[in-house]
């Protein structure tokens, strides 16, 4: 009846997982009490949980990537005091059944369920105001992408309590995520929940890519667009291009596992280095898929604190197009050690070395957009700094590693882990702060609180390189990843700096909650009510903050880069512009319901209850049945009450 | 030759006894000063730092050059973020605020030219030395080379000597300024066979055969271990080389042959069974071609061996 589950898949016996999961859940159900006793549920579901606005969608995805990152900052705590504490014949308090669950967890979370939703978030909320449009190409199906990411999000949550996480890596290599040799759940868990995030986050990379190709506000063609939507761009066409190549590999592996199939197992001809070959074809893609948006928030970013036009836009697109194609054809770099040959390590190398180039020439860009510039010291621009040298260092490893030689002894060192960190807390993480504090007052109407804003950075920056800097020494003195316990103990005081310095980046996440705090608490007294806070180039900053439903009550006319910046120089025009009615898409419940049943259906699958798949597939599909079949999807805001809500806004708003 | 496992952190005498003059910030200036202490007499070198065979020298070689290669450009980038960002802060009246610039064909040509130069630079590194040092390339010597199998177990590493006719758990030892030929694969999952000091590290892949050579140029101990994660007992699968001089060696050869137990199929059978932190053990003898039939998966199955391997593909080689 229920399939492989049964009471043993809790883990009564284990105190820490227990403790955690009573912690999480009893957190859980005091947050819903609290939304029923106040009564916000009619709200929430009217405003957020069923809304297409891309908007509100964008928002979710980045509440969602912070709320993971608390998680995955969990499990990252608790590796480094394991191997602070495990040194010598000590064995810490985490057994290796654990703590192998622990850095699975830490790596997929970090990867697909806290980067992923930042940069996605990102590009939900700006991309279609930068384009000076009213939404994305397909409202709907963004609403399904993001309530498909977030079942896979409880999916992985939930091996907490039930049963428990994969223990293989978050790259889940084969043979040791074969049934062989992981014949629990965990690594199921691991692969049904990305499958079910895969395919949400396949169906947001052709949802953006379509809008940025068909749906641009008049006179914005390619070469007017800004910096941060060909990053969108280039990132989306990779999602579109490398995501089905992961879930066919999942796909393969899920049937090694589940009906005896043998692509990568070790016997009956199946080969395990097919599945690291395909892995890394997405794999690689995938680093680039979370740093180009990143790239695009700097660009952004730092033009406009520097109070001039981003330096070299041509060059900015074509290294970012460039990043595009040759992020394809790097991936061998990943296995260098697996014995290919001369000739095919070489060749690697140096396509991986090649694609230094075109992200070289952008940190020269953002330089001399610095150079002669009116450089403000606020929050994001913080972050660019912090980014820009941190960057180059995490750059500067990564050709390193790129050099087939010196990849040998570094390989699956610890010294690759902060080459991987440094480049993803100090790109994607900086990039997602960075936008986060730029973004902040176009989505809510009030800035952040900058004091707090910038403890958090520097608490970030610092902890970074406590953290980080002695894995690069401890991976020089032959440190390996993935261990439990250390057998030496001359280690132990670089381990304790790490740790030091993971407690130090605790305090920056702490700042920025007390930030968002604060800043809620004190935000009458720092609206923003010209939608232009920061003297902005594009055109996300021509509407109200936040912008209405609609966006753009009149679709703006764009006649040159950095269209708001020129709008402002020419003086905006004094005439009222006559309105007509709009069409928006009505909200609908699709994506929730769906993720409902995606939810019932993966966890089945994982449990083996066959009859509860075929219930939630077909759920699904008289979900999707049901939606398509709908012909009330679009309500009309007519002009009338357009031309009332922009009288109200620009009477507040500054002048004309 | 110095146990760098075992080097304790060196007393901070010098700068403990310097932060005693300012009586006020004493503490934390002895605090700061033990801290920088440890961590200098930590950062001695060590592990791929401290090499004992050419392979390990070559790539700490290439390792250094191309940091400073690349240090070349870093440096000066670092510092003009810096500097131009604090120069050009909006409060500086000195500072010179150029026109609005988004194109120039000088700078481009630099901004393109810089890291196009460096990277051709590397290149060159890259190709040479992913030539020189490929794994599969003997190392030239005049000492007799040594031929070792290894594999990968759950959660122990495999030593065979098939010209000696012997066989060590979790212990090498080879004679130092022979060059060491492997041939590689495992019994179980993926596993990486490294030996920081003595250079490049390769995966051992079932079913799968990949080759290595190795020199160690001294006599000495140098831990070796897995470096590609393989499961509960990863932590521990770890082993020393002992590399000793000629004679010696052939006196553990002697030793080994007339002491332990046959690493016979039941013997074989007995060691695949998962186990974690393994004392070192040497085998009398080794079962003929007892590595082959791992690579072919016939090791444990006596029939499948003797009715050949028709049911199986022919036995590839990792990248061949």
């Amino acid at each position: 009846m229920l399939g492989r589950l049964s009471w043993a898949a809790i883990p009564l016996n284990e105190p820490i997982p227990l403790l955690t999961a009573a912690v999480v859940v009893i957190v859980i159900l005091a947050v819903l009490g609290i939304i029923t006793i106040k009564g916000w549920w009619p709200y929430l579901w009217r405003e957020w949980l069923t809304s297409v606005d891309h908007k509100r969608i964008g928002v979710m995805y980045f509440v969602l990537a912070l709320i993971m990152l608390l998680r995955g900052f969990a499990d990252a705590i608790m590796m480094r005091s394991q191997q602070a504490v495990a040194v010598g014949g000590a064995q810490g308090y985490l057994p290796p059944d654990h703590y192998d669950q622990i850095f699975s967890a830490h790596g997929t979370i970090m990867i697909f369920f806290v980067a992923m939703p930042f940069v996605v978030g990102l590009m939900n909320f700006v991309v279609p105001l930068q384009l000076g449009v009213r939404d994305v190409a397909f409202p709907v199906l963004n609403s399904v992408s993001f309530w498909l990411t977030a079942s896979a999000v409880l999916l992985v949550n939930a091996s907490l309590v039930i049963g428990n996480f994969a223990r293989a890596g978050w790259m889940g290599y084969p043979p040791l995520s074969e049934l062989a040799f992981s014949p629990d759940v965990g690594v199921d868990y691991y692969l049904w929940s990305l499958q079910i995030s895969g395919i949400g986050t396949l169906l947001a990379g052709i949802n953006l890519v379509t809008t940025i190709l068909k749906l641009r506000t008049p006179g914005m063609i390619y070469f007017r667009m800004p910096v941060f939507c060909w990053t969108a761009l280039s990132s989306n066409m990779l999602i579109v291009a490398a995501f089905p190549i992961l879930t066919a590999t999942f796909a393969m592996l899920l049937l090694d596992r589940y009906v005896d199939m043998h692509f990568f197992t070790n016997t009956a001809g199946g080969s395990a280095m097919m599945y690291v070959n395909l892995f890394w074809a997405w794999g690689h893609p995938e680093v680039y898929i979370l740093i180009l948006p990143a790239f695009g928030v700097f660009s952004e970013v730092i033009a406009t604190f520097s109070g001039r036009a981003l330096f070299g836009y041509r060059s900015m697109v074509l290294a970012t197009l460039g990043i595009c194609v040759l992020s394809f054809m790097v991936w061998l770099h990943h296995f260098f050690t697996m014995g290919a040959g001369a000739d095919v390590n070489a060749f690697f190398g140096i396509m991986s070395m090649i694609i230094a180039v075109p992200t070289g020439v952008k940190v020269f860009n953002w330089l001399f957009t610095l150079f002669q510039g009116r450089v403000v010291f606020s929050t994001p621009l913080l972050w660019s700094l912090g980014f820009m040298v941190t960057f180059v260092i995490g750059g500067m490893t990564g050709v390193l590693l790129a050099v087939p030689p010196v990849d040998f002894v570094l390989h699956n060192s610890v010294f690759l882990v902060a080459h991987f960190h440094n480049v993803i807390i100090g790109g994607v993480v900086f990039g997602a702060m960075a936008g986060y504090n730029y973004w902040f007052p176009k989505a809510f109407g009030f800035t952040l609180d900058e004091r707090l804003g910038k403890a958090s950075f520097w608490c970030w920056l610092a902890g970074f390189y406590l953290a980080f800097m002695p894995l690069y020494v401890l991976g020089l003195m032959g440190m390996t990843r993935r261990l439990q316990h250390i057998s030496d103990p001359s280690w132990q005081p670089l381990l304790l700096v790490a740790e030091l310095g993971a407690v130090l980046i605790f305090f920056g996440i702490l700042c920025q909650i007390a930030q968002l705090y604060v800043s809620i608490r004190t935000r009458d007294s720092r609206r923003d009510l010209t939608g232009d806070p920061w003297n902005g180039r594009t055109l996300e900053w021509a509407t109200s903050s936040p912008p209405p439903a609609y966006n753009f009550a009149v679709m703006p006319k764009v006649e040159t880069i950095d269209a708001f910046w020129e709008m402002k120089r020419r003086g905006l025009t004094a005439v009222e512009p006559t309105y007509e009615t709009i069409e928006m898409p009505r909200n609908s419940p699709t994506g929730f319901v769906t993720a409902f049943f995606a939810v019932v259906t993966g966890f089945a699958l994982i449990w083996h209850i066959w009859w509860m798949v075929l219930l939630g597939l077909l759920a699904a599909a008289v979900t999707m049945l049901v939606f398509g079949w709908s012909e009330n999807r679009e309500r009309e805001i007519p002009a009338n009450e357009i031309a009332r809500m922009e009288r109200a806004r620009l009477g507040l708003g500054r002048p004309a | 030759m110095h146990d760098w496992r075992f080097a304790a952190p060196e007393a901070p005498d010098g700068r403990a006894s310097n932060a005693q003059h300012e009586p006020r910030h004493s503490s934390l200036l002895r605090w700061l000063a033990v801290c920088a202490a440890v961590l200098v007499s930590s950062c001695h070198p060590a592990g791929i730092l401290d090499p004992q065979g050419p392979i390990a020298s070559a790539e700490r070689l290439l390792l250094i050059n191309s940091t400073g290669i690349m240090l070349v450009v870093v440096v000066p980038v670092i510092l003009a973020t810096l500097g131009f960002a604090w120069w050009y802060r909006s409060s500086n009246p000195r500072a010179n605020r150029g026109p609005d610039w988004a194109y120039q064909g000088a700078a481009e040509f630099v901004v393109w030219s810089i890291p196009a130069l460096v990277v051709i630079l590397l290149s060159g590194v890259n190709w040479i030395g992913a030539h020189q040092l490929d794994p599969r390339t003997p190392i030239p010597a005049d000492a007799k080379p040594l031929r070792v199998d290894v594999v990968s177990l759950d959660w122990k590493w495999l030593f065979i000597y098939p010209d000696q006719g012997i066989a060590a758990v979790n212990q090498l030892v080879v004679p130092a300024g022979a060059p060491v030929r492997f041939r590689l694969t495992s019994a179980t999952v993926m596993n990486s066979f490294f030996v920081p000091q003595l250079g490049s590290q390769i995966y051992t892949m079932a079913g799968m055969t990949t080759h290595l050579n190795l020199l160690a140029d001294q006599p000495g101990d140098y831990p070796g271990l897995s470096a590609n994660f393989s499961g509960d007992g990863f932590s521990d699968m770890r082993f020393t080389v002992k590399a000793v001089s000629v004679g010696e060696f052939d006196g553990w050869v002697a030793q080994a042959r007339g002491s332990g137990s046959a690493l016979d199929d039941p013997g074989y059978a007995e060691l695949t069974k998962p186990s974690q932190a393994v004392a070192p053990k040497t085998y009398r003898s080794v079962a003929p071609k007892l590595f082959e039939r791992i690579v072919d998966q016939t090791a444990l199955d006596p029939e499948k061996a003797r009715a050949g391997k028709a049911w199986c593909p022919p036995e590839p080689q990792a990248g061949g």
